[in-house]
């Protein structure tokens, strides 16, 4: 684990140079694209400015995610236990995802101002589809064996719903939720391109209409640095809460006995 | 002696694209209190419907079939049943998984527990209550879901070729531990299996099926003093009533060993 780390790690030091070399051997000016040094060095001499706007951006994304993975999880219940929530739901839902939701995102200024709720709303919209789908998938594909004891045991339903089918949906939730979190953030760095005062998204805005590119690189460096992190949150989530996972069993060792 | 399972002329059709196929035609059992009956049959010959319609996982299409004087419908109360695979939680312990039968009885986990685990040490799994069940070989799991199954001391245990995937040496193993099992608490026992040898050694009658449709052919009390030891498959006695039911299943052209 830590050798093939370790692998990335010097991969990504090879290309940062090559981009640092490059830059500096053919004269490439900072307006079209600033080197890495330029770029380390815009974050280092304002890193209180890089940090707030990436507090931010990750609070907008954190709310938003949060909010689609309470209210996808709902509604995959729903859409799993009644034929017509699931004729309504999903089929609005793919509509909805069949359109391009970024050109929703005007319409939610209009309605909740430029606050950050549009914001937070942009940020649900874009990441509820995977959550729901996964979710969806994850209750459903429970062994019907299973069920049959549980109804055999006299199980009431609740306890099903409790006690089996939601663990057993929790590994595909979190690759929903995977997805889900890059969609957030996405969701909330258009929702500050549009309403924006500020955040990331804001910064880049400000930085592109004053032609700074090393700006705009400065945060997009930020903006994937938060994304690494949320992804990995997540999966150090998944981690904790699913050692009995197929995916996770090898890490814990396997003692067969 | 009461009778705890009563089977009129009991009849199963499943409708399907090609016309109706009858799975049980004409049924008529009784099952003693107490008493360990096998339904022994090929593939195809409605066995295990049969043991679905007493766990009231199917209903009957004609006839009538009676658990403890009640007309089935729905799991009648009092019902332990162990299925093919062991059906096992993967994200509970083996302690957890026993006590998810007090779980879905609301039973108290806390009250449960002391007999959950002596339950598990009867059966050889005192050192694994805290294990996994993928930590566990196929036969400890089948025996796991057998403690699951006699949690709540059911009075009628339905098996469903419990030990079909296990290795010969785990199943003569786990037949010896369920004869002593049911000697000390005599509940009624419904057993369906493939195997002439298992019947014989475990019950006190063996039913034998037919297929296309499924009926009983013929029923065969086994006269063989208990406790019985693995070695009295060495007897003639036992031999002889391999021979007969060999001999009924020659005449149904389906020859088995």
């Amino acid at each position: 684990m830590s050798e093939l780390r370790g692998t990335t790690l010097v991969v990504l030091a090879a290309i940062v140079l090559l981009w640092e070399l490059a830059v500096r051997l053919l004269h490439v000016p900072p307006i079209l694209l600033p080197a890495p040094s330029r770029i380390i060095a815009e974050i280092a001499s304002a890193p209180w400015f890089y940090l707030r706007q990436s507090g931010d951006t990750l609070i907008t994304t954190v709310a938003g995610f949060a909010l689609a993975v309470v209210l996808g999880v709902t509604m995959a219940i729903g859409i799993v236990y009644s034929r017509l929530l699931e004729r309504v739901i999903y089929t609005l839902l793919v509509a909805l995802n069949s359109l391009p939701k970024v050109a929703l995102a005007p319409l939610f200024v209009i309605w909740m101002g430029t606050g950050v709720e549009p914001k937070i709303a942009i940020a649900v919209m874009l990441a509820i589809f995977s959550i729901v789908v996964d979710m969806v998938l994850g209750l459903r594909s429970i062994d019907p064996d299973i069920l049959a004891m549980a109804y055999v045991s006299r199980a009431r339903p609740v306890a099903v719903l409790w006690k089996i089918r939601l663990p057993n949906a929790l590994p595909t939730l979190f690759a929903g939720m995977k997805v889900g979190i890059s969609f957030a953030l996405v969701g909330a760095i258009v929702g500050e391109f549009v309403a924006g005062s500020d955040g990331l998204g804001t910064a880049i805005l400000i930085a592109e209409g004053q032609f700074d590119t090393t700006r705009v690189f400065a945060a997009l460096v930020m903006l994937g640095l938060l994304g690494t992190m949320l992804f990995y949150a997540i999966e150090f989530a998944e981690t904790l809460l699913l050692p009995w996972h197929p995916s996770h069993r090898a890490r814990h060792g396997n003692a067969r006995g | 002696m009461s009778a705890c399972v009563q089977l009129r002329g009991a009849g199963k059709v499943f409708p399907s694209r090609r016309g109706e196929v009858t799975a049980l035609r004409d049924v008529t059992l009784s099952v003693d209190d107490g008493e360990f009956i096998s339904l022994l049959g090929p593939s195809g010959c409605g066995k295990s419907t049969l043991l679905k319609c007493v766990a009231g996982l199917e209903d009957l299409t004609s006839g009538e079939l009676l658990v403890r004087g009640e007309t089935v419908d729905g799991p009648p109360p009092g019902l332990g049943m162990v299925f093919q695979r062991d059906l096992l939680l993967d994200w509970r312990t083996v302690l957890d998984n026993v006590l998810i039968m007090a779980e879905f009885q609301g039973l108290g986990r806390r009250e449960q527990k002391p007999r959950a685990i002596s339950l598990l040490e009867r059966f050889g799994l005192g050192g694994f209550i805290d294990r996994h069940p993928w930590e566990l070989s196929g036969g400890m799991r089948q025996r796991a879901a057998i403690c699951r199954a006699l949690l709540t001391e059911p009075q009628l245990l339905l098996m469903d070729e419990p030990f079909g995937a296990l290795d010969a040496m785990t199943r003569d193993d786990l037949n010896v531990e369920l004869t002593r099992i049911w000697q000390t608490a005599r509940r009624t026992v419904l057993f369906v299996t493939h195997s002439i040898a298992e019947a014989i050694f475990l019950s006190d009658r063996v039913v034998v099926m037919s297929p296309g449709p499924g009926r009983v052919r013929e029923v065969v009390p086994i006269d063989l003093p208990r406790p019985r030891p693995l070695s009295i498959q060495a007897t003639p006695e036992f031999a002889a009533y391999v021979t007969h039911l060999r001999g009924v299943f020659e005449e149904l052209g389906v020859a088995r060993t």
